[in-house]
């Protein structure tokens, strides 16, 4: 370097960079980049007017119930809160869930790695399809199939396992002590979580990386030790995250749970006892009819779904996207 | 040459028969079949002596699940007389994951079937997709009334819906797949967030935003727009994806020949991906049809044909169940009609799913194998890898 030629010019040390790239934009181009940031803006835009909205129309239940209102369980025109709907809808969602996560992830795993491929492509176009069902076509199936059939289930439930708290019901032995309850709405909503978390934790067993699958099976391990040792722990962040996608879908569920549910306004953990509740069920039913305090509570209370299932979804999201990219095997 | 190099070294002289044979990891055999039928059956018959005569069990769900928990418990004991502990382990999962797959399967058929069975009696009389239910009572014989109103008021919705949604949805696709840049995280994490939220929460805004807020009235109007908040997310997510696919090196070619970015995502990207957007397109409508929660509020009830969706209520199909299996499900004739609309709709489902799978692929940016070679070929990959084969030979 310290010797140059007197014939070339010397460089400058500075000199020896890569030089920037500059690219001449286009007014079209410009234009072009402009509209699609801003439909991309406009997913932003929607999201927060949706916010600003319901805070604006919520501010007078607030103002009226003051912090009372995640304390009360009433819901009428003078006292009104949440204390009793949000975790009445909750737990149908963990049962929802508690029945969708192991049916979910175990369908994945039999499409992923059990079924023969020749019917693999129809087995997850069944699942897709199964996603694609309307939730009204599934609440006329859980009410007229499915209700009269778990009744008895509730019952035997409700007789032999009933010394653990959840599973007491008080009344008599009849279907009217057990039909409309938590229980079966869950149940119900589980039908529509389990095509999510299906869909989405097969996407990311099949991406398990096959060089690893072959390893495992080279030292010997049957095909459950290859599933337990390589795929599950590459897939873990993936189905954490299709079981949140699967909690927000649980959790604003609407048509099943109003078609199952007789409303009751106080909680109760006893799941097969008639009876239950959710926001929702509130919003669909009662919006349309009830006085305008009333009606800001219940906008009040859709505002808190909202922010709520917008947090768990949008976590879930950042969780998929990373299991996607395989930053999870990575960390493992 | 390389043909030739990846042939077995059968030369060497040791006869290859031997190591050729191939291992197969699972295969059905007698011993493994006889094990799982006599799990089944022993299982069948200690659950039915034990819950049917000699405790007071009943119910025919709970005779099913405690026959399934005997079952694996039998199993299990079964597998590990013969095999070791690893196999064992190996063969009960199996039957798990089975039985999951079935029972998913079972509840798809089982939902479609349902419907079909419980809606037919009202579906098979012309008159059902020729009248609405105004001169229609709670009482009337099925030869009386129908579903034209809710019919056309769903193709209404779902036609604004899609034309408020898709080419914003393909607009925020393009921006999330060909330009980029800081925003578009927080916009792809928020599209994937919207898409599993809670589906009243777009009737809801859409009744507070138009209807409370700027006097709108409910109409069809109203509801497609409801439709297309919803709808917006869906085929966004499935947009993008279906872009991402478009290869790299066409973009590249495209650049080189002095075309713009505009011009190469209008002349090449978007071509290339068109049967996929359709796909997207296709399948996001599947799901919007059906959606109740965010018309219920907007739409407004009725029982009479309205074409028009600025003025007054108008009713739609997932509506109509609603209300004919829920609100008004006092008379059997009524819940029948809501099932006959939900055959309606299901077929509708069933047909847009099997006219987005005929497209493209099986699932949204999946592409079929025949697009797959349609690509590979556009993208000269075939054409070059023919070139050097030609060269070599």
């Amino acid at each position: 370097m310290a010797v140059v030629a007197e014939n070339e010019l010397p460089l400058a040390p500075d000199d020896d960079r890569p030089r920037t790239i500059v690219a001449p934009v286009s007014a079209g181009d410009r234009i072009f980049r402009g509209a699609v940031r801003g439909a991309g803006l406009l997913v932003l835009v929607i999201t927060a007017s949706i916010l600003i909205f319901l805070a604006a129309r919520s501010v007078p239940a607030f103002r009226s119930a003051g912090f009372g209102f995640f304390t009360t369980s009433a819901f009428n025109g003078t006292q009104f809160g949440i204390a009793a709907i949000l975790p009445l809808g909750v737990l149908i969602a963990v049962i929802a869930l508690v029945i969708a996560i192991p049916v979910g992830i175990a369908t994945a795993l039999f499409i992923s790695e059990y079924a023969p491929p020749a019917l693999r492509r129809p087995l997850i176009a069944a699942t897709d399809l199964m996603a694609a069902v309307p939730s009204i076509v599934v609440a006329l199936f859980g009410l007229y199939f499915l209700m009269p059939r778990i009744l008895g289930f509730d019952s035997w439930l409700a007789h032999h396992l009933g010394f653990i708290p959840v599973f007491r019901v008080s009344g008599q032995n009849i279907a009217s002590t057990y039909v409309a309850s938590t229980f079966i709405a869950g149940v119900v909503v589980s039908v529509l979580v389990i095509p999510i978390i299906t869909s989405l934790s097969r996407q990311v067993f099949s991406q398990a990386p096959q060089g690893e699958r072959e390893a495992a099976y080279a030292l010997g391990a049957t095909r459950w030790g290859m599933i337990r040792t390589v795929v599950l722990p590459y897939g873990r962040a993936g189905m954490i995250g299709a079981s949140m996608l699967g909690l927000g879908r649980a959790l604003g569920e609407t048509i099943a749970v109003s078609f199952i549910l007789t409303p009751i306004l106080s909680f109760t953990p006893h799941v097969v006892q008639s009876g239950g509740n959710s926001v929702t069920y509130m919003i669909a039913t009662y919006l349309l009819d009830v006085g305008s305090l009333e009606k800001s509570a219940l906008l009040a209370a859709a505002m808190v779904l909202f922010l709520l299932t917008l947090g768990i979804n949008v976590v879930a999201a950042i969780v998929i996207n990373r299991s996607r990219s395989g930053a999870s095997a990575a960390a493992d | 040459m390389l043909t030739q190099q990846s042939r077995p070294p059968a030369a060497a002289g040791t006869p290859s028969a031997v190591a050729e044979r191939k291992v197969r990891i699972s295969r059905v055999t007698p011993a493994g079949a006889a094990t799982v039928t006599a799990a089944g059956v022993s299982a069948l018959a200690l659950v039915w002596v034990l819950y049917e005569r000699v405790l007071p069990f009943s119910g025919v769900l709970g005779f099913w699940v405690c026959w399934y928990l005997v079952f694996l418990l039998l199993y299990w004991v079964m597998a590990r007389q013969q095999w070791d502990r690893r196999l064992a382990g190996d063969r009960v999962t199996t039957v798990e994951f089975g039985t999951s797959g079935t029972l998913t399967m079972l509840i798809v058929l089982g939902v479609v079937l349902f419907v079909f069975a419980r809606g037919y009696p009202a579906v098979f009389h012309l008159n059902f997709f020729t009248q609405s239910m105004a001169f229609a009572g709670p009482l009337s014989p099925f030869n009386m009334g129908g579903v034209v109103h809710a019919i056309v008021g769903t193709v209404e919705q779902l036609a604004i819906a899609t034309l408020i949604s898709v080419p914003l949805a393909v607009a925020a696709a393009l921006f999330l797949a060909e330009v980029g840049g800081r925003l578009a995280r927080p916009v792809r994490v928020i599209v994937e967030a919207m898409t599993a939220l809670p589906d009243i929460i777009a009737g809801v805004f859409v009744y507070v935003a138009f209807i409370l807020t700027l006097g709108m009235q409910k109409s069809g109007l109203a509801a497609g727009i409801a439709l297309s908040v919803n709808m917006l997310p869906i085929v966004t997510r499935a947009s993008e994806v279906v872009l991402r696919l478009v290869p790299g090196t066409l973009r590249e070619a495209s650049y080189a020949l002095g075309s713009s970015q505009w011009r190469t995502v209008w002349n090449v990207v978007l071509p290339t991906a068109r049967s996929g957007l359709a796909t997207a397109v296709v399948l996001g409508m599947a799901r919007a049809i059906g959606e109740t929660a965010p018309v219920l509020l907007v739409s407004g009830v009725t029982k009479e044909l309205n074409f028009s969706p600025l003025h007054g209520p108008q009713m739609n199909l997932p509506l109509f169940i609603w209300d004919y299996a829920h609100i008004e499900s006092t008379t059997a004739v009524n819940v029948t009609r809501g099932f006959g609309a939900a055959f309606v709709l299901v077929l509708v489902v069933l047909a847009l799913f099997a006219i987005a799978r005929r497209i493209g692929g099986s699932a949204p940016g999946q592409l079929s194998r025949g697009q797959q070679r349609r690509l590979a070929r556009s993208a000269g990959r075939t054409s070059i890898l023919s070139i050097i084969r030609r060269g070599a030979r």
